[in-house]
């Protein structure tokens, strides 16, 4: 045996800024080439799923193989028109931040697939615990913009009352639970969630999201082993974006194995799908789904996407990361493709998606203009008596006498 | 002598430190290749290697136990939590581990950590990136909890929490990082040049922990504050127009409390200001500690000037942010009991 070198291990991403972006390491199984197990299949069946990757698309935009979804074209033109619109959502944002408008804002760019598909692929019992990069689940379940952008500027009717940042949103009429910045802290939510949905015997189902950094947290493996060891209804997902802020996802242990990998040890089936394409991300919650109304209880699955974008606007990815590296991105974009398979199954146009784009980008002006009349970030606030609402349910004596201090 | 921000001055200390003792570590999530979000660790991953500088996963708790078992095998370890708001998962590392390593081994075992962390608002970070929890660190037995005002005292009382044989939380206000700030917030936005502590050696040298400092002597009154309120304090005294004493307290655990004792004997008055909120907050057991010492002294009763008793706001950041104004209007009070 070779003496190894001494000396303590940290690993380092392949290609730093100014080296050449370097994926190469990526094994890419071509679209349809990994099996469908029937989703109430023994787990001890299912040991290989965290190893491959999971796709329905191909180069060509052809949906292949025994995971490609039974879908109607309506339905997809639908998760498309919800990702256009979060990549135009996002964009404008970001200007906005720049013209202080807002305080805060980050991006899902290149990731907009999974949020979209999910809320999809899910019915409307669902309670999803989201991280913050899935606006299009959002747009999909056709969140009103006006409520959205008076977030987002902080304004008087901001429906979280000036409280949450900009982007933290919370919409329980939509199924999206209260986001924090805190991290993972909400995975275990979901479980408990779902268990509470199986105690009341209930056909809800609870979807939850942590990033492949998160994954290393305490809560996401606590959240694992009370999903195994209850067979909790949830559906629960590591989006591996492959940075997290300036990290890459090695310093979470993606080196060694993959993140799907860590359903084995719990005893839950374990996908790993790509994150980037839009059928696959329908089947694989689709499975998922099946397996819970099967009686066996949770799945994990591995999005493959990529953070093409910052982490937020306070960050720079050009001081970490290749700057071209997310062209190089093997599993390209989640909005070309799409379009590109409606394009080839014949229910989409490159002229039709110019006509949809158009319309989608005047209704966001539109609301962004609705929400900016009413002002945007310290043009305008709720009353400041909402600061000290919320703390119980009834206030106690404390910030009854700060409100009266502050004379309101 | 050198004019440095708080980050900077910081990243100094944390330069001499990797420069003179090989086994000072530095580690956190995004410390190593990025330099930190808030910059402090710029440089030292390139001049130092990987191994002395590094990245973490996110898991907080992992990155203070693994600085514990460092610790206890002789390194020292010098991990970052990027945001004290996010040190909870690791809190149990912090109250049954570190806190009482020493006291349950005998002396045979003992964790020689400083984990630094921003806290603190003014930045607009809602509620997750904004906090003060400094009274719930400073209730923990067994953890010194320090907390610099100026780049002088940021470089020299990090140096002095490194080398310090006990666990150490080393809260960074984050809105001094780039610049000193009082609160008044429709002024333009300063900077550290114009503040003489931003005069800073090179070198090693350090600021005791436990020894308060006196900003500003004064007669009528004593002002306690730390961190980023030692200026928003400052501010509000010479708004007030009294003769006002200032105590920047620098470490919170351990607590100069004879410097405290002698001011409020002098003045007969005290004010305490802190961004945490009020109930339960540090400011509490400075009353008491009064009273208790001083009460024979006591002209009027003792003020607290706080962050209301509501989780840190976003939009509302300059309504519960206590200002100068209200430090000024705390003042008076006292001064016309």
């Amino acid at each position: 045996m070779a003496e190894r070198e001494r000396g303590l291990y940290i690993p380092a991403p392949r290609a730093r800024p100014g080296q050449a972006p370097d994926f190469s390491d990526m094994v890419i199984p071509s679209a349809g080439a990994v099996r469908r197990p029937p989703a109430d299949s023994a787990e001890s069946e299912l040991r290989h799923l965290p190893y491959t990757l999971i796709r329905v698309l191909d180069d060509d935009g052809c949906a292949k193989g025994e995971w490609a979804p039974e879908s109607d074209v309506d339905m997809l033109r639908q998760g498309l028109r919800a990702m256009m619109k979060t990549r135009i959502i996002d964009d404008r944002m970001f200007r906005a931040h720049r013209q202080a408008k807002t305080t805060f804002y980050a991006k899902s760019t290149g990731e907009e697939a999974i949020g979209a598909a999910q809320a999809l692929a899910l019915d409307h019992k669902v309670m999803f615990f989201s991280s913050y990069r899935t606006l299009s689940w959002l747009m999909l379940r056709e969140y009103p913009l006006i409520d959205l952008f008076n977030q987002i500027f902080g304004n008087a009717r901001d429906p979280l009352q000036g409280r949450q940042l900009s982007i933290l949103y919370s919409a329980r009429d939509y199924g999206f639970y209260a986001l924090s910045g805190n991290l993972g802290s909400r995975f275990g939510h979901a479980v408990g969630w779902a268990m509470a949905a199986a105690y009341r015997k209930s056909d809800a189902i609870a979807l939850a999201h942590v990033g492949d950094g998160t994954s290393a947290e305490g809560s996401f493996h606590e959240a694992m082993t009370f999903a195994s060891v209850y067979k909790a209804p949830a559906i629960l997902c590591i989006v591996n974006n492959q940075w997290a802020i300036s990290s890459f996802a090695g310093i979470a242990g993606a080196r060694e194995v993959t993140f799907a990998a860590k359903a084995l040890a719990y005893g839950v089936p374990g996908l790993r799908v790509d994150g980037n394409d839009f059928l696959a991300v329908m089947a694989a919650t689709r499975w998922a789904v099946e397996r819970i109304r099967a009686g066996l209880g949770a799945t994990l699955i591995e999005f493959v996407t990529y953070r093409a974008a910052g982490h937020s606007t306070s960050d720079d990815p050009s001081k970490y990361r290749p700057a071209e590296e997310a062209a190089h991105w093997p599993l390209g974009d989640p909005i070309h493709r799409l379009k590109q398979h409606l394009i080839a199954i014949g229910e989409w146009s490159d002229s039709r998606h110019v006509q949809a784009e158009t319309e989608l980008i005047e209704q966001v002006r539109s609301a962004q203009k609705e929400a900016e009349a009413i002002g945007t970030f310290g043009k305008s606030k709720p009353p400041v008596r909402e600061m000290f609402e919320g703390v119980f349910k009834d206030p106690d004596w404390r910030v009854l006498e700060q409100r009266r201090e502050l004379g309101i | 002598m050198p004019v440095m921000t708080m980050a900077h001055a910081l990243n100094d200390a944390l330069d001499v430190k990797l420069g003179q003792d090989p086994d000072t570590l530095i580690f956190g999530q995004d410390v190593g290749y990025f330099g930190g979000v808030f910059r402090v660790t710029e440089g030292l991953q390139k001049k130092y290697g990987l191994e002395r500088c590094f990245d973490t996963p996110i898991a907080e708790g992992g990155i203070i136990a693994a600085a514990i078992g460092m610790g206890v095998f002789g390194l020292r370890p010098v991990p970052e939590i990027q945001f004290v708001d996010y040190l909870w998962p690791g809190f149990d590392q912090i109250v049954s581990e570190a806190s009482r390593l020493r006291y349950r081994s005998n002396s045979q075992f003992w964790a020689p950590i400083t984990i630094r962390a921003p806290y603190g608002g003014g930045i607009f970070g809602g509620m997750t990136h904004s906090q003060s929890p400094e009274a719930i660190l400073a209730h923990v037995t067994g953890i010194k909890t320090v907390i610099p005002s100026n780049p002088y005292d940021a470089k020299g009382l990090l140096l002095a929490s490194i080398e310090d044989d006990d666990p150490v939380i080393f809260l960074e206000p984050k809105r001094l990082y780039n610049g000193p700030f009082d609160g008044r917030i429709d002024r333009p936005v300063r900077n550290w040049a114009e503040e003489p502590t931003a005069d800073v050696p090179g070198g090693h040298y350090t600021v005791p922990l436990g020894k308060a400092a006196i900003v500003r002597e004064g007669g009528d009154i004593t002002v306690l504050a730390y961190g980023t309120m030692v200026h928003v304090a400052r501010a509000g005294i010479e708004d007030s127009g009294y003769d006002a004493e200032l105590i920047d307290l620098r470490s919170i655990v351990p607590l100069d409390v004879d410097t405290i004792v002698a001011s409020v004997e002098k003045t007969g008055h005290c004010v305490i200001v802190h961004e945490a909120s009020r109930f339960g907050g540090f400011g509490a057991e400075l009353s008491a500690l009064i009273q208790e010492r001083c009460f024979v002294h006591l002209e009027a009763p003792i003020e607290r000037v706080a962050g209301y008793d509501t989780p840190y706001p976003h939009t509302f950041e300059w309504d519960y942010f206590p200002g100068p104004a209200r430090v000024s209007a705390a003042l008076r009070r006292v001064l016309e009991f």
